[in-house]
């Protein structure tokens, strides 16, 4: 079978300490493999947010293991972060994080040159990335002239940027309306389905569920059940190995 | 980290395009440059103007060596010693030329019967040291007539005069202006009057055989420091100053010892506090704005490098901008004080300092900003 492209062991996380410690992470195991959508749902303050940051390697967790790719990311240097990001991750926000000042191309092309693509090749593939989104006719756009749904789009451009194999997502539908929502859970369908990324989603939209492989509900900090639904082949076969 | 990283002019991109997306932020750190840079070349070049006129008696005298008497504070501060010293200094090898020079100031009183105080110098105009030079109307051989000045132009309203052929009053005498330059400052309130010695010697109650300077003008290819040696030693009881040493030590005196110098300095020094205040609280205030975008592309894969790039190109970019338009202000300043009794100078030296200075000034302000944009969380993308 083919191995997770990110295996979940054990996982702690505590911020603070003493009385003002808490537990956001108790325990958590958890493999996701490319190909699948793998939704994230649970009561705020579960520990969802939490879960998606470690794994991305935007937080370091306080114990347990996290192997992405293969590679114990749990302490690691700090410096070397960045770049177990930049090559692995495509991050998706809720506040789409585009920088105002840029155009919608520019945007996409900023992650391209944070990956050493820069120039000609840069744009060329600033400009197929917005279009796979269906946003070839924006590229031009500041954010502020584009919809939420548009602006998430470009997003989505960009985590595409460095061709990651896993694209992490925190509540990406939270700020769109229901129409633009269904495109961009269309498109991340997509991207896991055609393109075999791995894709982790946290939401509260019930919409999802249309979509995901797996659903897996938090409640503090812990696993609380794991649910299969139109399982891809490659996941499937995960589940059963 | 590639060669491509390195190369990566995307990060000035960005920070050009956060400083045009913001205007009026961009109109506030400019409008701060500007004035930043505008004080420091203004009292910079205040200073520097202080500089010139106050020596400029002496940075424009044809003499190789000065003889004075012993410890004058500076030129305008001298003594009489005896002119009979002439003779002793003609014997000094090297000597070609040795002429009387007087320096001091005068009462001079206006048609309105209001006085002005001047400094009349007193040169032999046979010599050719010592005398008026910028010359713009008349002839300096007119001074070998008795009672007759030269005078600066800038101060004809000053001393209650219209030109060539008015007749003034000197020390109780009568006396004819027949002369006029252009630009020979005073750094005091009274200006020169230059006229001959021997008239001079009527205004400044000199005695007959008194001098207050020897003027020495050495031979061509004659060694100065050693001509300066020798005529210590055979001349005692007086002091001998190159052009260089009086000159320098006059403007020590007016510049440092008033105060005037270190007045304009501090003001230069005051205008790059201000500037760096300015530009540090819009370059941060400029940062903590885009904190998030910050905070998104580290987690999106850049290092602190790439943030240190966006900050630093935003503030050298206001840099160049603030000092295109701060040197432009500062040179019509320097124009209009162009010919005026207080100039203030800006030559090219000043102008590359100044750009030097804006661009220090700048990148210094960024560095709280760089402080508080690398030390962010990138955790923070994914909150609220
Ligand atoms: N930086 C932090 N410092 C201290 N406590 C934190 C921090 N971030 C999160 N927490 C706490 O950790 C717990 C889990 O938070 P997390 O943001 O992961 O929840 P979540 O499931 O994403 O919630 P939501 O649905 O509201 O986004 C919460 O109790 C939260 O208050
Ligand atoms: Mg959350």
């Amino acid at each position: 079978m083919t191995q997770p492209v990110i295996e979940i062991r054990d996982l702690y996380k505590t911020y603070g300490a003493g009385d003002a410690a808490v537990h956001a992470l108790r325990g958590v195991d958890l493999d996701v493999h490319a190909g699948e959508i793998l939704v994230l749902m649970g009561p705020s303050g579960s520990g969802k947010t939490t879960l998606v940051s470690a794994m991305g390697c935007i937080l370091q967790a306080t114990s347990g293991s996290i192997r992405v790719a293969g590679r114990e990311i749990v302490g690691v240097r700090e410096r070397d972060l960045p770049d177990i990001r930049l090559k692995n991750f495509g991050f998706i926000f809720q506040g789409f994080n585009l920088f105002p000042a840029l155009n919608a191309q520019e945007n996409v092309e900023v992650a391209m040159n944070l990956q050493g693509i820069g120039g000609k090749r840069a744009r060329l593939r600033a400009v197929e990335l917005l279009q796979l989104v269906g946003l070839g006719d924006k590229l031009r756009a500041i954010p502020a002239n584009l919809s939420g749904g548009q602006k998430q789009r470009v997003a989505i451009a960009r985590a595409l940027a460095g061709d990651p194999p896993i694209i992490l997502a925190d509540e990406p539908t939270a700020a769109l309306d229901s129409e633009s929502g269904k495109i961009v859970l269309e498109l991340l369908a997509k991207l896991a389905r055609e393109r075999k990324r791995a894709v982790v989603v946290v939401t509260h939209d019930p919409r999802v569920d249309e979509y995901a492989d797996r659903v897996i509900h938090i409640a503090d900090g812990r696993i609380a059940s794991s649910e299969n639904r139109n399982l891809q082949p490659n996941a499937l076969e995960a589940q059963f190995a | 980290m590639n060669v491509v990283h390195l190369l990566n002019l995307f990060m000035f991109r960005i920070a050009w395009r956060n400083l045009f997306h913001d205007k009026v932020r961009l109109i506030v750190t400019l409008t701060g440059i500007v004035f930043a840079l505008v004080l420091i070349a203004v009292q910079f070049g205040l200073f520097l103007g202080f500089l010139e006129t106050s020596s400029n008696i002496v940075a424009r005298n044809e003499a190789d060596l000065f003889i004075a008497a012993p410890e004058i504070p500076h030129v305008n501060g001298g003594a009489p010693i005896p002119e009979s010293r002439r003779f002793r200094a003609l014997a000094v090898p090297g000597v070609a030329e040795v002429a009387k020079y007087s320096l001091l100031f005068v009462v001079w009183k206006l048609p309105t019967g209001a006085q002005e105080s001047v400094q009349v110098v007193g040169f032999e105009p046979g010599s050719g040291l010592g005398g008026p030079y910028d010359i713009v109307a008349g002839d300096v051989n007119e001074l070998r007539n008795d009672d007759t000045v030269f005078v600066d132009e800038i101060y004809l309203p000053k001393l209650g005069i219209q030109g060539i052929g008015d007749s003034v009053e000197i020390f109780g005498r009568r006396a004819r202006v027949v002369g006029l330059t252009r630009g020979i400052l005073s750094f005091t309130t009274a200006p020169y009057v230059f006229t001959s010695f021997k008239n001079a010697q009527n205004y400044q109650r000199l005695g007959n055989d008194e001098t207050m300077f020897l003027l020495v003008k050495t031979k061509p290819g004659a060694n100065v420091a050693r001509v300066q040696a020798d005529l210590k030693r055979s001349i005692s009881g007086v002091d001998v100053y190159t052009r260089e040493e009086l000159r320098q030590k006059t403007m020590n005196y007016w510049v440092f010892s008033t105060g005037a110098g270190t007045t304009t300095l501090m003001g230069a020094v005051l205008g790059l506090i201000v500037g760096i205040v300015v530009v540090a609280q819009t370059i941060y205030s400029a940062t903590i704005d885009h904190i998030r975008e910050f905070g998104t592309l580290k987690a999106i894969g850049a290092r602190n490098s790439h943030i240190y790039r966006v900050i630093l190109s935003q503030s050298a970019l206001s840099a160049v901008f603030g000092y295109a338009f701060g040197i432009s202000a500062a040179k019509l300043v320097s124009l209009a004080t162009e010919g005026s009794n207080v100039p203030i100078l800006l030559p090219l030296e000043t102008a590359i300092g100044i750009f030097a200075m804006t661009i220090l000034m700048c990148l210094t302000a960024s560095a709280i900003s760089i402080r508080k944009a690398t030390s962010i969380d990138p955790a923070m993308v994914f909150r609220g």
